[in-house]
């Protein structure tokens, strides 16, 4: 008689994986929150959040922490896809904590509210009594990310100290933590850009429109194209051009890049990134370029 | 396509970044931004070879320093497989992330230096390995280059490590001669070495068979979360009642008889869910719903298995720890918080029989405790039953932590040998 291989294919074990750690904070925690921003690792993280609990409701709220310089289209999916799930989104606004005197604007022609996200991220947290926070981080994403724990331990002050890391073994988490301090949560953490795709195209996911291959106004910045919009000040030298592109990642229009693409659906990007020579943060992400660490630092201060 | 999780053991020295280096860059899963960036850092630091190192050394103080931290994952891909890299450093706080890698690894890597043979270090790696189970073992001899790529002193290393390994009860032993420097043996089968016949690292690596290294023969299911859909929208939910978790052990169908733990109670598996819909049968590491055909109180940190194989339910154990923090130490009368499967209850130590030196094997009697990265056999005492088997026969069920009740760390990883 033929044995029967039990071989489980990539896509099966990573979502297992992390059901497995949704469920596990769901059971855990007290007052769970999901990250969602619109963007591709986000999505896939409320479809498995979707799969963990059905057919019952994802049993926590997805937050947004909104810079106000999203791309219009991130911002319209977000609200829709919510609106379907009949889930309950909380917009945590930067301009709200500008308002609020708790952060200060950035000026001058780089100025770019990534960083004081982190600010309003940590307030909203706080306000809400999140203990855990699901992030769609992924360890390829960035170096200082590959040493990242699934569930990350975060102080009072929101802080990541990567030297004093808690040992994670087999699939067992250690959620014990006191009040004021949080679990960030990384369930995709040992998915690839490939592997995203990849899901996305076997579950037939519905992902912002700016992924896809458009015509849009832009202009080059440090070997990067960036979208013409009212949230960025061009130089004199700095000449639109309408170009067909698509963006690998989603983040402020001020920071984030968009690459020169044809790629129209899903398969002509799993092809493109299978070719492709950079990273996506590379690529695409002028706030991780800043220097060798930026993201190491900002993620000790708090950041997502 | 699956996926292969594999440990890396050596340091610097071994060459071991070389090798994963070559494994990434061959496997085109390093981009050119990050060749720019470790290039880049390389000369301003002087360094006048491309240091592969710097890929993996994430953090500031790694990289200031010139040493590893903490175990870094690394990602690649090949037609046949995706591989997922757990890299553990050699040096800093060896044991505790050798451990932690190793712990949901299909395979190591113990990285031998040709001219050096089998040093103290290869067999602690080798022994950690052993001691967490990964049921595959590949001793890669580098730096074949060095030694003039001899077959005889490939042939030395062999017999030397191989009856070092009949002491560990070693799982599948696989040995490579390579350079990882010059490509050798890593991708494809070198020219230099035609006395090998055997296959290359990553040959290797792409064919291995690893889906029955689960257990797919004892059947458990920890209860992790039920669910009991309140708000559905669907009328034909209001009465699901169903238990969430991942399967760790053995096949389930719909129709079997199944246990209950703790209460001993029996009943069918109605429907095995998912959200794709039911499916015929669940095995690890699948993550399902189970619908059961009587109303049983079941809740989270419960078993269900088969009537005629049951784990034990054990307040007393027997473990091999490895103690992970150098903020305190475990002895006798310490107690901790144990977190098994999906249990969570709180251990004392009774008892500290020895402690193992990783390095010669030998059993020290007289320890009084276990310092930051010692491991040794400990007896404890748990407040409530935990539904386990040995570890040997299933690191799912036979593995736990202990977290510290005043700094809620975690640390101490354990391994059930005896469960009574």
């Amino acid at each position: 008689m033929l044995q029967r291989d039990y071989t489980t294919s990539q896509l099966d074990v990573l979502e297992a994986e992390a059901i497995h750690i949704m469920r596990e904070v769901a059971a855990e925690f007290e007052r769970p929150c999901l990250l969602f921003s619109g963007g591709k690792d986000s999505i896939v993280m409320l479809r498995i959040a979707e799969k963990a609990f059905w057919p019952a409701p994802i049993p926590f709220p997805l937050m947004h922490v909104d810079t106000g310089h999203n791309f219009a289209e991130v911002i319209e999916f977000r609200d829709r896809r919510a609106a379907e799930l009949g889930a309950r989104l909380v917009v945590a606004s930067v301009q709200d904590s500008i308002d609020a005197g708790r952060v200060v604007e950035e000026t001058g022609r780089r100025a770019s509210r990534n960083r004081l996200q982190t600010t309003t991220l940590l307030d909203a947290i706080e306000d809400n009594e999140y203990d855990a926070v699901f992030g769609g981080a992924r360890r390829d994403e960035e170096k200082a990310r590959a040493k990242e724990r699934v569930f990350s331990f975060r102080d009072d002050f929101g802080q990541w100290d990567p030297k004093n890391q808690r040992p994670e073994l087999w699939n067992l988490y250690n959620s014990r933590i006191r009040k004021g301090e949080h679990i960030r949560v990384f369930p995709l953490s040992n998915w690839t850009e490939l592997d995203i795709w990849d899901y996305i195209r076997r579950e037939g996911i519905e992902i912002p429109s700016i992924y896809y291959a458009h015509t849009r106004k832009v202009f080059e910045r440090d070997g990067m194209l960036l979208a013409d919009s009212e949230f960025i000040t061009r130089d004199e030298d700095e000449q639109l051009v309408e170009m067909t592109v698509r963006y690998r990642t989603v983040g402020d229009v001020t920071c984030t890049g968009a690459v020169q693409s044809a790629a129209a659906t899903v398969e002509e990007i799993i092809d493109e990134i299978a070719a492709t020579r950079l990273t996506e943060r590379g690529a695409t992400r002028a706030d991780d370029r800043a220097s060798e660490a930026s993201m190491e630092d900002r993620k000790r201060e708090g950041y997502f | 396509m699956d996926i292969l999780r594999f440990a890396t053991a050596g340091s610097v020295d071994d060459g071991k970044s070389t090798l994963i280096g070559r494994l990434l860059f061959d496997s085109k899963a390093i981009f050119e931004d990050q060749l720019e960036a470790v290039e880049r850092t390389s000369r301003d630091r002087g360094t006048d070879y491309t240091d592969l190192s710097l890929l993996t050394d994430g953090l500031r103080a790694e990289r200031e320093q010139g040493i590893t931290i903490d175990v870094a994952y690394r990602y690649f891909a090949t037609p046949k497989r995706k591989f997922i890299i757990a890299d553990t450093p050699g040096h800093i706080q060896y044991t505790r992330n050798m451990v932690t890698g190793a712990s949901t690894a299909d395979l190591a890597i113990v990285l031998i230096d040709a001219r050096k043979g089998v040093l103290e270090q290869s067999r602690r790696h080798a022994f950690l390995t052993t001691l967490l189970r990964v049921p595959h073992l590949v001793l890669a001899v580098n730096k074949m280059d060095l030694v003039d790529y001899s077959q005889e002193r490939f042939e030395e290393i062999r017999e030397e490590f191989t009856a070092f390994a009949s002491k560990l009860n070693a799982p599948d032993l696989t040995f490579i001669p390579i350079s990882a420097l010059h490509g050798d043996n890593v991708v494809s089968r070198s020219e230099n070495m035609p006395w090998y016949n055997g296959s290359s690292l990553l040959h290797h690596l792409e064919h291995l068979h690893i889906a029955s290294d689960r257990n797919l023969v004892d059947v458990r299911f920890p209860v992790q979360y039920v669910i009991r859909p309140q708000r559905a929208t669907d009328p034909a939910f209001h009465d699901y009642r169903g238990y969430a978790g991942q399967v760790a052990g053995g096949v389930l169908k719909p129709g079997d008889e199944v246990m209950h733990l703790p209460s001993g109670l029996t009943t069918r598996i109605a429907s095995i869910d998912t959200y794709d819909g039911p499916v015929d049968e669940a095995f690890p590491p699948m993550a399902v719903t189970l619908r059961l055909e009587d109303d049983i109180d079941i809740s989270r940190g419960d078993m269900i298995c088969r009537p005629n194989n049951q784990p034990h339910a054990a307040q007393e154990l027997e473990a091999m720890v490895c103690w992970m923090t150098d903020a305190s130490k475990l002895s006798p009368r310490t107690k901790l918080t144990i977190k098994q499967t999906t249990r969570t209850a709180r251990a004392l130590v009774r008892d500290l029989h020895y402690r193992l030196d990783v390095n010669t094997l030998h059993r020290d009697e007289s320890a009084q405790s276990l310092s930051l990265n010692e491991i040794g056999r400990v007896s404890l005492r748990v407040t409530q039953p935990l539904f386990v088997d040995d570890y040997a026969r299933n690191r799912l069920t036979g593995g736990f932590i202990l977290v510290d009740e005043a700094t809620n760390n975690t640390v101490g990883a354990g391994m059930i040998v005896e469960a009574r």
